[in-house]
């Protein structure tokens, strides 16, 4: 931001030799109005226009060669198809509008532009006002911006891990599974289920376990299930037949280690599946509900006679609460754009910081002695003083998010990469990323680049105008 | 000036860094005497592969025989998983590796296009005469000028499993593939155990799977004709074989974590979930899964073992990847070492790792370091011209070998969708024809 992009009596046009707007010769040879005035004489103050010539040559060869000249060939390069022989005019500008998976980036992007940089300014000013409050402001401000010396590489690779679904292994559905598992335990047996064949004589419906035939009091019902490894009950109690009389049965885990065993028939060496809500269904209206024992016979009590099914609801079966699914298609962008933030946000409390202690104080005592409360205070003075710090931040977040590419080439995972994808990845892949098309990749550059232009120009302005 | 020699150090310490694992001692293997006998002291070779990690390790034990051998200096770059992404550009910057070995035949063709590889030298063609059938000189030709080598090959028509698992289920390898569905999948899905735990996250592993129950129910002609998109991808035998892969796609017990959980998983995980989790019975993958599966602490052969991909058709599958190893400077360097590759004395260094399987069918099987591989290496030089290349490895890389484009995309949205077997047809015809016609 101490770039000087003008002198300060902005002489632009004292020396057309000079060409490029850049320049500490600009301000030497201006120092004063007195240069001026001794232009036209032969003992000027400062080297001659050939000298300024001389010492900006390398800069303006350095910038010709690495900015000017790409910029240009990547114009002309986006003219022409994949092999680069055949003009194809702007025919890949037209396919960036009509292919979806184009769409896609370009739909990401404003996602990203609209988000990422509000976020992170807000945050940074939050961040930026609270710490000047609070004692250990330092190493508070020294944490939050400690992310900015990590890659973003290394902050995707981060990321990639807290995010992984496994509660094992991400952070992100530790804390979660944690949080919801306090407020409900899930019990039961998950993946349970019986088995899909004619023989079974249970099957699912919509989710809960029902028998196929009607059941009558004195026949005591087999419901056997599977999709359990025996470890998981491996302490329970050997399966009982229930004894007869009324409406009984046993839930058990029909599976024995190594195979073998009769299926639907309970075996010895079988478990009872205990704990089980088990309902007599009639006509659609539950009319009696028991649970299993420990043997995982059930019986149940004070049933007027008739016939029934059995049914054992979804909430016995219920899969626990395995986190969020932060990488998939439907999450992927909020989550990077998380870790996007987790890296910037800190950068943008220092700059914001920065500007807050420039505030002058005696505004917002004297707003203090004239009884406003902390947060008028907060939004009819420190807020309007610093707009434009805030303002420089958030353009230049615009700035950065438009060519975010490496958290999401880390963080997204190959399979739901092109739901997660954005311009600047997409230009990668198409030129190099196995797509061989430069042509389209040139193109993509020059969209990309008209779209950053605006708010490059947006933030030169503010600079010069800081300057005066 | 007191700052000087710690930049230095630094420097240099970094340099010794990006380099070390293959800068050889010249100071240890002998000096001056040693020298005068070796034909290539002081060429210095640099050879680009995807390999990192063991496969690496394995790589470089084999560049270091070549080094004792003649004295060359060869630095071992790796490409990354997008070997086209890392080659391109240094092609166009003329400042390509002496020896790129590609994944993928359609690069040998891409790079011959750009003009970008060197023909082989006699001595180097002799050599695949010698050791290889005229099925492998041909995947390495363009236009009759042979520019590529196979040097290894991958066993891609094979299932792994966990022996504890089918122990526990009471589970048996299938020979069929309505056996491995109806009963070994069923029988550990009802144990409780997933049986299949995909690697949805990486589309190879898919198009691998594709391609295993393609030949097997199309036959070997559909296959040839698929391969060069001579008929659509919305024909009929395309339908069988996707409707047979969402045999196994649409059942959420029968994938590890669902198609979701699938879909986030990449290779090696997936062999990591059945032999160091423990958490499903099988991965369809190929042989070298075996070098995770050590890793995993799981022994090759015992508990972790193969079937041969059950035939879902007509065919018994064979299904090979591999990679094929190019010159891209024209150099002695260059040409020797890839003599040295497609030599018997070459292979037989590089068999003795594991996870290695040789198409030269003068390495001798003994040289293996497992009865697996043994018996695989047998099953490739047997099945001669019958066997079929990785369909998706023939085709354009932006339809077959591109993460997150084409087929690799196409199969990963089926398995996020398993009943849409028409969509997924048609989305795979629109890719394909889009790759083709460039």
């Amino acid at each position: 931001m101490t770039e000087r992009l003008d002198g300060p009596q902005a002489p632009g046009d004292d020396i057309p030799a000079a060409g490029a707007p850049s320049g500490p010769i600009e301000t030497r040879s201006a120092p004063a109005p007195a240069a001026r005035v001794d232009s036209s004489t032969p003992h000027r103050l400062g080297p001659s226009p050939r000298m300024a010539v001389f010492f900006l040559l390398p800069a303006v060869l350095l910038l010709g060669a690495w900015v000017v000249y790409p910029i240009i060939y990547s114009i002309f390069r986006s003219l022409f198809d994949s092999t680069g022989d055949r003009f194809v005019g702007l025919g890949n500008y037209g396919s960036i509008f009509t292919d979806s998976a184009t769409l896609t980036t370009i739909r990401n992007n404003v996602i990203w532009v609209v988000v990422a940089p509000l976020i992170v300014t807000v945050l940074g000013l939050i961040f930026a006002v609270l710490t000047e409050r609070i004692r250990w402001a330092t190493a508070f401000k020294l944490i939050l911006f400690m992310p900015m010396a990590v890659s973003l590489l290394a902050a995707g690779v981060i990321f990639r891990l807290v995010y992984e679904q496994d509660p094992d292994k991400g952070v992100a559905n530790a804390v979660i599974t944690a949080v919801h598992d306090t407020f409900s335990s899930s019990a039961g047996y998950p993946g349970a289920r019986p088995r899909e064949n004619d023989q079974a004589p249970a099957a699912v419906q919509s989710g809960a376990v029902v028998t196929k035939q009607q059941v009558q009091a004195g026949q005591p019902v087999l419901i056997p299930l599977v999709g359990l490894s025996p470890d998981v009950v491996k302490d329970a109690a050997p399966a009982k037949a229930a004894p007869a009389g009324g409406v009984s049965g046993t839930v058990w885990l029909d599976v024995v280690r190594g195979g073998g065993g009769t299926l639907n028939q309970i075996d010895p060496q079988e478990k009872g599946l205990a704990g089980i809500t088990v309902e007599a269904v009639s006509g659609g209206a539950v009319k009696g509900t028991a649970e299993t024992a420990a043997d995982g016979s059930f019986h149940f009590a004070g049933l007027p006679a008739g016939s029934y099914v059995v049914r054992l609801p979804q909430s016995n079966f219920q899969a626990p609460f395995n986190g969020i699914t932060w990488l998939g298609p439907g999450l992927i962008t909020p989550a990077i754009i998380g870790a996007y933030i987790w890296v910037w946000a800190g950068f943008a409390m220092v700059l914001i910081a920065a500007g807050l202690s420039a505030i002058p104080r005696d505004a917002l005592e004297a707003a203090r002695i004239d009884g406003a409360t902390e947060w008028q205070v907060f939004r009819r003075i420190t807020v309007p003083l610093l707009t434009p710090v805030l303002l420089v931040v958030f353009v230049t977040m615009i700035i950065n998010v438009l060519k975010v590419f490496d958290l999401v080439f880390i963080i997204a995972p190959g399979s739901v990469q092109p739901q997660a994808n954005v311009i600047a990845l997409e230009m990668w892949r198409v030129s190099f990323g196995g797509g061989g098309n430069q042509g389209m990749g040139s193109a993509l550059a020059i969209f990309l680049l008209v779209l950053v232009l605006p708010f490059m120009i947006f933030n030169i302005r503010r600079f010069r105008r800081d300057e005066r | 000036m007191r700052k000087l020699p710690l930049t230095v150090a630094v420097l240099a310490l970094a340099a010794a860094a990006c380099g070390g694992n293959t800068t050889p001692e010249p100071a240890q293997s002998g000096g001056g005497t040693a020298a005068a006998a070796k034909p290539l002291d002081g060429v210095k070779i640099e050879v680009a592969a995807k390999w990192t990690g063991e496969e690496q390790a394995n790589f470089e034990k084999v560049l270091k025989a070549f080094q004792a051998k003649t004295g060359a200096t060869v630095t071992y770059a790796s490409t990354g998983e997008d070997t086209g992404a890392y080659l391109g550009p240094r092609i166009e910057g003329g400042n390509p590796p002496d020896v790129a070995i590609l994944p993928q035949p359609g690069l040998v063709q891409q790079y011959a296009d750009q003009k970008a590889l060197k023909p082989l030298s006699p001595e180097v063609q002799a050599q695949i005469d010698q050791n290889y059938t005229p099925y492998w000189k041909e995947l390495g030709s363009v236009d009759g000028q042979v520019y590529g080598v196979l040097v290894k090959a991958a066993h891609k028509s094979l299932i792994w499993y966990r022996q504890t698992a089918f122990d526990d289920a009471g589970a048996q390898p299938a020979t069929s593939w309505d056996d491995l569905i109806g009963k070994t999948a069923q029988t550990l899905a009802d144990s409780g155990t997933a049986p299949f735990a995909l690697c949805g996250a990486s589309g190879w592993t898919l198009t691998d799977l594709f391609e295993n129950v393609y030949l097997s129910s199309a036959g070997p002609e559909n296959y040839d004709k698929l391969a060069k998109h001579e008929i659509p991808w919305t024909d009929p035998s395309v339908t069988t074989a996707l409707q047979k892969m969402g045999q196994i796609f649409g059942k959420n017990e029968f994938v590890l974590g669902g198609a979701s959980g699938a879909l986030q998983t990449d290779f090696p995980t997936c062999a990591t979930q059945v032999y160091g989790q423990k958490k499903a019975a099988m991965v369809i993958e190929a042989d070298f899964v075996a070098v995770t599966a050590a890793e995993s602490g799981a022994k090759v052969g015992e508990e972790a073992k193969i079937m041969p991909f059950p035939k879902a058709g007509d065919t018994d599958p064979v299904i090979l990847g591999g990679d094929t190893a190019v010159v891209l400077k024209d150099s002695k360097g260059a040409q020797a070492l890839l003599e040295f590759l497609a030599s018997k004395e070459g292979g037989e260094v590089w068999a003795k790792q594991p996870g290695y399987l040789s198409p030269n069918r003068n390495v001798s099987p003994d040289n293996y370091p497992d009865d697996l591989t043994k018996q695989l290496a047998q099953t490739i030089i047997s099945a001669g011209e019958s066997v079929r290349y990785d369909m998706s490895d023939l085709a354009p890389s932006a339809f077959g070998g591109t993460d997150g484009k084409g087929e690799w995309k196409d199969l990963q949205d089926f398995l996020r969708n398993p009943s849409d077997v028409k969509g997924a047809q048609e989305k795979l015809e629109a890719d394909a024809a889009k790759a083709f016609t460039k």
